[in-house]
């Protein structure tokens, strides 16, 4: 069975020949036709849109996007707030950079009508540091909306004003997590909050509610408000509606960004269809599927259980390559949709060595907030450094387990999974590797790959 | 005294046990109302929480209920409600009490979360324990003995950082020890209202310092000492100089303004080596300032009294006291009394028999200066209304002795005791102080003191038992910490001596006896003898001297009540 086609709606521009990132290009295409026709109806109906839609954020942690926005704490008085998470700092991701450097005009009509629907005045992108070109296409798009009244105040001349600004970060992976961002964003350190009491939608920037929604979600808004939210749900599959992008890097033929409708597309047919599968040669031998925390798929196991398709429940029994795409399936296997981002290693990589790189990056991103992922991250970066760089011990897989449990659920906030998860998926499903590295070490790679740094 | 308002009760579940605790109360501080520990790093009662040390991880559930009709969830098997617990460990800190909640802190899962951070601290702990000053009160000590798994499997390289860095004058840092709990950070913001503190670097390289250009140099900088749970902020006073285990710790009073906070003194064979604060949450919390620690070096200064001098000569106590009497003889109806808002209750109370004996008038010398409106307030005499209360003054003092200093003029005045002030200070000329015998009774040499014809060594607030009324009206008793140096004299033994010279009728110096007496005197004492007075002191009715202009302005857990005082104000 051939691969289902790409289903664009987010990334319909997303390098299209003669397609621009400025106003004209934007308003030409049909560009803010759905903010006006938006912002003709009542702000409660939105919501009920986008609650109606089953949108769940890609972020991350698919969160649905509705029920977020109904947390929020509208009573108290205070300002309402809209922070956009542009800091796409979860490696083997590369979606939002395109919306924002290709369509973000996109992007900021998503935001208008989501600060409409919510009663925000004020809305703050908040852009990674890595980004500076974005940043820059970012302010020039707020400028020409501005200019042409799709932002700022009396918007489309009603009484009705919203500022967009854009905040660039200074190379933090923390500062992706909704709370450190709110910190960062206030000026401090972005130390993740306790949660309770600081939940954004009650407490969020400056102490008042807070929306924070990803990039992605955003423009998704924009087009449940042109399709409403029933029509929107019937994309995708039920608890899994929209399309998604998927970001695929590393060994397969044809790594890139696609976009298809969220579960009707299974690992297999994206690696092997989409993507063209493995390099010329060579075996798909693990995947992540969500960026580099979630949990890692070893090529070869397989995943049975009961799950329930419509009201019924039924027993499926996967390999890796039957894996729907979508939040729940990949959830139910004990890994996560993340944030879209897909990385494929091949039997070239030596996962110790791919675990050494993970653990190397997320000791360094650790904020050194509380003592479990502070120390903890830095240990299992030491050991596993260790294990390439010096003298391996055959226990050292299973330490490196046992450090990354005493992490996992016991931090302030989701980092601490995003970095014992790797080193317990990899023990888990590769520990011969792990015992046996000492003599791996010894044995040459095969031609063309390269050394660890 | 007022009652407190009563909080709103609620029952908790901690291990099994149900205890009432007020609305709110975080899990740590209920569990401790039970009688239970649940171990902590960054949690601090008195400073915000931050819940970043992951140490009081504890189980959390509530009852379960049904979510349509609100009817409770019954277990079969306990007949009991049923329990909802949340998978994930959850923080002590920042769980708040509210009826029906059920914790666990002696789980398999909660001992594993304990064995886990403690493991995680200790890695790049530098382990110096031998050579750190926070030995045997250090809680990562504690906790590892407490909680720890008691083996390390950490064979890597451990993070290096400062050693030796001088955040101000009085605070040293070792960042290695640091477990970056930020009490001192919060500390800084929140109490002493100086931000200078803060971490650089990320991760495991955090590092505590200050702001460029900044140092912590504050007068509450000690309090992060106080407050560091492990060895990574020393006082440079006290750095190497003991082991906390040898010393004795004796409650105290401290006497650097009105406020009274609430100390303990360490001591050890007579020599004191710290003053620290002593938590009254009505008072002082957890905190006192620097410059009241440096108090205790009043003991064995250069220029300490410790010999009875008659006339400038050496003499006894028997003598110079001989010499007093005639003195009270032969000026009697010349005489004025000097007493003081550095002395305790009882000495202010035998002053004033004193006084009474001699028909002498009291006097009393103010200090003001300006408060910091912490914990140093404008008033820097510790018991100006102990000397109210007792009725050794009326009104309140001046800084000056104008008018002593004018019936010495007039000569009707030819003698003056004076308790510790200095007679110069308080605007006395040397050619007035000429003119007049004066009987000093006082701690350290001073101009009065070289020109007294009778000088009486006493002791220092170290040294002696006692009571001071602070300025809320709260009397809280201080306790001797050391013995008098050779040579020096109780206080209250020779004010007693002088009132018996005095009035001819033997006086009690021995403090329940004169506690008895001092009752019996006192009206708004009346209740109360030394022995029972409680750790955090006793708040008397303050209205009898409620129009009076005090000196102070707000400070912690004070507010004026006289409209008429205004900060600083000038005597």
């Amino acid at each position: 069975m051939p691969a289902p086609a790409q289903r664009r709606i987010i990334f319909q521009h997303i390098d299209e020949p003669g397609y621009t990132n400025d106003l004209a290009c934007y308003v030409k295409h049909g560009g803010y036709e759905i903010m006006k026709k938006a912002f003709q109806r009542p702000p409660a109906e939105l919501v009920d849109e986008v609650k109606k839609s089953g949108l769940r954020g890609r972020g991350g942690a698919g969160f649905p996007c509705g029920v977020k926005w109904g947390l929020l704490d509208k009573k108290s008085g205070k300002p309402i707030y809209l922070v956009v998470n542009a800091d796409e700092s979860e490696p083997g991701t590369f979606k939002d950079r395109y919306i924002m450097h290709q369509d973000p005009h996109q992007l900021i009509e998503g935001i208008m009508i989501t600060c409409f629907a919510n009663n925000v005045k004020q809305a703050y992108i908040y852009i990674r540091g890595e980004f500076p070109h974005g940043a820059r296409i970012l302010e020039k798009a707020i400028a020409e909306a501005r200019a042409a009244n799709f932002c700022g105040p009396n918007v489309l001349g009603s009484s009705y004003g919203c500022e967009i600004y854009v905040h660039r970060g200074a190379g933090a992976y923390i500062c992706g997590e909704e709370t450190g961002l709110i910190e960062s964003l206030e000026g401090k350190r972005p130390y993740p909050r306790i949660k309770p009491p600081y939940f954004p939608a009650v407490l969020g920037l400056y102490q008042c509610p807070t929306i924070v929604n990803n990039v992605e979600t955003l423009c998704h808004v924009k087009h449940i408000a042109a399709m409403g939210g029933a029509e929107f749900a019937k994309i995708g599959t039920p608890n899994n509606t929209g399309t998604r992008i998927l970001c695929v890097s590393g060994h397969v033929q044809k790594p890139g960004y696609y976009e298809f409708e969220v579960g009707k597309i299974t690992m297999g047919e994206l690696l092997n269809d989409v993507c063209g599968g493995p390099l010329p040669g060579r075996k798909f031998k693990a995947v992540i599927p969500g960026g580099s925390s979630a949990k890692v798929l070893k090529f070869g196991e397989r995943f049975k259980g009961k799950r329930k398709v419509g009201a019924e429940m039924v027993d499926y029994d996967w390999a890796v390559e039957d894996v729907p795409m979508d939040f729940d399936c990949l959830g139910m296997i004990g890994t996560m949709g993340g944030s879209g981002g897909v990385i494929v290693m091949d039997d070239s990589v030596n996962m110790v060595e791919a675990l050494a790189n993970i653990n190397a990056f997320y000791a360094h991103e650790s904020c050194g907030q509380c003592t479990p992922c502070r120390e903890g991250s830095l240990w299992m970066k030491k050991i596993s450094s260790r294990m390439v760089h010096g003298a391996a011990r055959p226990e050292d897989g299973q330490l490196l387990k046992s450090v990354a449990d005493q992490i996992a659920g016991r931090t302030i906030c989701a980092f601490g999974e995003a970095c014992a998860w790797p080193t317990q998926s990899y023990v888990a499903k590769f520990g011969d590797e792990f015992k046996g590295y000492a003599d791996a070490k010894k044995t040459a790679k095969p031609g063309g790959v390269t050394d660890l740094i | 005294m007022i009652a407190p308002a009563k909080p709103e009760l609620v029952t908790v579940n901690i291990d099994g046990k149900e205890i009432s605790v007020p609305k709110g109360t975080n899990v740590i501080e209920a569990a401790r109302l039970g009688g239970i520990d649940i171990p902590h790093y960054c949690y601090h009662p008195k400073l915000t929480v931050v819940g970043n040390c992951r140490m009081c991880l504890i189980e959390m559930g509530m009852p379960a209920v049904d979510p349509a009709t609100k009817a409770p969830v019954m277990d079969p098997a306990t007949g009991k409600q049923k329990i909802n617990w949340i998978p994930r460990p959850q923080i002590g800190c920042a769980t708040n009490a509210s009826a029906g909640l059920h914790i666990r802190t002696q789980t398999p899962q909660v001992k594993d979360c304990r064995e886990g951070v403690m493991e995680f601290l200790l890695i790049n702990h530098p382990l110096d324990c031998p050579i750190c000053d926070q030995a045997g009160e250090c809680k990562l000590q504690e906790q590892s003995t407490g909680y720890g798994r008691g083996y390390s499997r950490f064979i890597e390289q451990k993070n290096v950082k400062p050693k030796r860095t001088l955040l101000g004058p009085r605070v040293m840092l070792d960042d290695e020890r640091c477990i970056l709990c930020s009490r001192c950070i919060r500390f800084s913001q929140e109490i002493a209202k100086d931000d200078v503190l803060g971490f650089i670097d990320r991760g495991s390289y955090s590092t505590l310092t200050c702001y460029p250009g900044k140092k912590l140099e504050n007068n509450y900088s000690l309090n992060t000492v106080d407050i560091c749970p492990v060895g990574a902020l020393t006082s440079t006073d006290f750095r190497f100089k003991m082991r906390v285990w040898f010393l004795k710790q004796t409650n105290s009073i401290d006497t650097e303004s009105s406020v009274g906070a609430n100390t303990v003194v360490w001591s050890r064979e007579g020599v004191i080596y710290r003053i620290t604060p002593r938590r009254n949450d009505d008072v002082n919390d957890t905190w006192m300032a620097d410059s009241g620690r440096e108090l205790y070096k009043a003991v064995a200064a250069e220029d300490r009294l410790t010999a009875v001098k008659l006339n400038g000569a050496a003499s006894t106590l028997e003598l110079a006291l001989a010499a007093a009497a005639d003195l009270f003889k032969s000026n009697a109806g010349g005489i004025a009394v000097v007493g003081s808002g550095r002395s305790s209750v009882e000495e202010q109370f035998l002053t004033k028999k004193l006084a009474t004996a001699l028909k002498a008038p009291a006097y009393l010398v103010s200090r003001v200066g300006q408060g910091d409106k912490i914990l140093v307030s404008a008033d820097r005499n510790p018991n100006v209304r102990g000397a109210l209360v007792t009725g050794l003054i009326v009104s309140l003092p001046s800084s000056q002795l104008s008018a002593l200093a004018a019936a010495i003029d007039a000569g009707t005045v030819k003698t003056v005791v004076s308790v510790g002030e200095d007679l110069a200070a308080a605007g006395l000329t040397a050619g007035q102080l000429a003119k007049v015998s004066v009987i000093y009774l006082g701690t350290h040499a001073n101009a009065t003191s070289a020109a007294a014809r009778v000088v009486l060594p006493t002791l220092t607030v170290f040294e002696k038992n006692g009571t001071f009324v602070n300025q809320q009206f709260r009397v809280q008793k201080f306790l001797k910490a050391v013995p008098a140096p050779a040579g020096a004299t109780d206080d209250l033994v020779v004010l007693a001596k002088l009132a018996a010279a005095a009035s001819g009728t033997a006086v009690a110096s021995e403090i329940g006896a004169l506690w008895s007496a001092i009752a019996a005197a006192v009206p708004a004492l009346g209740t109360m003898t030394f022995a029972n007075l409680p750790e955090t002191g006793l708040l008397l009715d303050a209205t009898p001297w409620a129009a009076l202009p005090f000196a102070e302005g707000e400070t912690l857990h004070y507010k004026p009540s006289s409209a008429k005082a205004t900060e600083g104000r000038p005597a």
